[in-house]
């Protein structure tokens, strides 16, 4: 056990040495202590507006009731963490639906959006027949947009109101994702496409064995795109969704947190845990799946959008 | 090849290029159940309504004043941030922080809304501490007169990280050895950052302008929808709230549809008239006269 640490910790030691770390060029003067001072207060005061309220969502979710009305109804570190709150908006069956239909969305809007984006992305980044004019059908998209009522209108007339295919299809396609995607897939040196075709793939084949394999990451980024825009869709919930049933979890959460519907008879649970930490469990529970996938796909999310949108 | 374009294509005409046709109720009386065949046609009448109507100019005044603060307060925040991670030295804090600071973008702006009002809001931390204080409560999330500054404030805490990737690409793409000769000249910080960084972020900055003002008519709409009960729709109706609620919820299809279709053809318009000013800078802008790469 000691020496699998120690050794870890060697190994830590030694991948720091070699990562590449310039340090300050020679050129560059150390700050002086004013605006070394003054960067850190920037640094220092952003950072805690990002933490403070996430930190406070989340301990008051778990604070309980006596400590939570000691303090007056907030917590930024509960002392005996509670689940009082979760088991009660999970105990009726309204929250756990809504999870299900954000996941539902989430997952099918995902696979669907990547299926059309990465075959549009691949076609079109070829030098192939009408290339360039679906190219120009797309690149449009960014130009103008076709407005709120012809949309629903067109929704309606698909009869896809008041079903989860209203929150999954008009999202299934954004062009600044097309255009990530598309311009690594022209980075794919022709060469080895050319090579596969001469061996007699067709182009699915092609696709699904060379360029995929080879485009992990922007997959990776895109999808998280499109996955984070699914899960946080709220509008087009408010526009097309009227039975309760179908809510998706940021609907529940506007509904019962920031307009402050009452949640107890709403969402059919016996509240016994203060009202405030409820919403807070509700505010937690759409954060989490976020903060879960953030920092496994962080790393290469930089990348994948720079290549957007320096190329595009 | 061509078989792969089909899903993109069937979904770009069923979700994009139909509806686009289908702002032709902007020209009619549009009645659900006669349908657009159905349907009178009226003329420019929906547009003149449209001139005639105080709630109109009120959205657009407020979605007017929305885009100049956020013009104003918004746009230079990614910058000075990416500048600042860029003159750190340490590579470590640089990954924290933008880790970091990038994470409010992934955030819903209901979610985003719902922090605000814990913090901010009537019973939120910052009142409740006011209170056991002694002290007067501050509305900061009813008080129309403020909204602006504050619909701003939420706008910077959401996306200014997120805007500060693309300016810390250009930086990084900016040639060393230019520092490293004006150093060698005697050039301290500030004159490096004025005749190197900034013209070597010029581009890009114009590039953004030009997007930023094409965008000018479209402020966000979750955002005010979201606070349209708190503040009132005297300072947070914008024309794309104007537009949900005289259609949708008002049932004026055809005043929606008209409202709409005005604000996509000017953002549109303004996009090329930006794009133009952009050549004349000698910038290459969004788009030139070849589209595409």
């Amino acid at each position: 056990m000691t020496a699998t640490l120690s050794g870890r910790r060697a190994t830590k030691r030694l991948n720091k040495q070699l990562s590449f770390n310039p340090g300050r060029p020679a050129w560059k003067e150390p700050a002086s202590p004013l605006y070394g001072t003054i960067k850190a207060i920037i640094i220092g005061g952003i950072s805690l507006s990002i933490v403070i309220p996430l930190l406070l969502v989340i301990s008051t979710s778990l604070a309980d009731d006596e400590q939570l009305i000691a303090a007056g109804g907030f917590v930024l570190w509960p002392t005996h963490p509670s689940f009082a709150a979760y088991q009660a908006i999970f105990s009726g069956e309204f929250m756990i639906r809504a999870l299900g239909v954000s996941a539902f969305i989430t997952a099918i809007g995902t696979f669907l959006a990547l299926f059309i984006t990465i075959t549009m992305a691949y076609a079109t980044s070829r030098p192939v027949m009408l290339g360039r004019p679906v190219l120009l059908l797309v690149l449009f998209t960014l130009l103008f947009a076709p407005g709120l009522i012809p949309m629903f209108l067109m929704v309606k007339q698909l009869g896809l109101l008041n079903t989860v295919w209203s929150l999954i299809l008009p999202g299934t396609f954004a062009a600044f994702n097309f255009v990530v995607m598309r311009s690594f897939f022209m980075n794919i040196p022709a060469e080895l496409i050319e090579a596969a075709r001469i061996d007699g793939a067709s182009d699915f084949m092609i696709l699904r064995k060379i360029v995929l394999p080879l485009s992990k990451a922007v997959i990776a980024v895109v999808g998280l795109f499109y996955a984070v825009g699914f899960w946080n869709a709220f509008f087009n919930a408010m526009l097309y969704i009227n039975d309760q049933t179908l809510y998706p979890v940021q609907l529940v959460l506007r509904n019962y947190v920031v307009q402050g519907g009452s949640m107890a008879e709403a969402i059919g649970v016996t509240s016994t845990p203060p009202p405030q930490s409820m919403q807070m469990a509700i505010v937690v529970v759409a954060l989490l799946p976020i903060l879960i996938v953030y920092p496994f796909l962080q790393k290469h999310f930089t990348k994948g959008v720079i290549t957007g949108a320096i190329k595009g | 090849m061509l078989l792969m374009m089909i899903p993109g294509v069937a979904f770009l005409a069923l979700f994009f290029y139909i509806p686009i046709l289908g702002n032709v109720i902007a020209f009619q009386d549009y009645q659900p159940f006669l349908g657009i065949s159905g349907s009178d046609w009226v003329g420019l009448a929906n547009f003149v309504d449209l001139y005639f109507n105080p709630d109109f100019w009120v959205a657009l005044r407020n979605t007017i004043v929305l885009a100049v603060w956020q013009l104003v307060l918004f746009f230079p925040v990614p910058l000075g941030l990416a500048l600042i991670v860029d003159s750190l030295v340490s590579n470590k804090l640089r990954r924290w922080f933008q880790s970091l600071v990038y994470l409010p973008h992934f955030l819903s702006w209901v979610l985003v809304i719902a922090l605000f009002q814990q913090v901010l809001g009537g019973a939120g931390l910052v009142n409740n501490t006011l209170r056991d204080l002694g002290m007067d409560t501050v509305p900061f999330m009813t008080n129309p007169d403020t909204f602006p500054l504050l619909a701003t404030i939420q706008l910077v805490w959401k996306d200014a990280g997120w805007a500060m990737i693309i300016f810390l690409a250009s930086l990084a793409s900016i040639d060393g050895s230019l520092y490293e000769a004006a150093a060698a000249d005697g050039a301290g910080r500030w004159r490096r950052m004025w005749h190197i960084t900034l013209p070597g972020l010029r581009s890009i900055i114009v590039l953004l302008l030009i997007l930023r003002i094409g965008d000018i008519l479209s402020v966000g709409f979750e955002q005010f929808l979201l606070q349209h009960d708190a503040v009132g729709a005297g300072a947070s109706e914008v024309l794309d709230t104007f537009t949900y609620f005289a259609g949708v919820v008002g049932g004026g299809w055809s005043a929606g549809a008209a409202a709409g279709l005005a604000k996509g053809v000017v953002g549109a318009l303004l996009i090329f008239a930006a794009n133009k000013v952009a050549h004349r800078l000698g910038e290459p802008g969004i788009f030139q006269k070849k589209v595409g790469s």
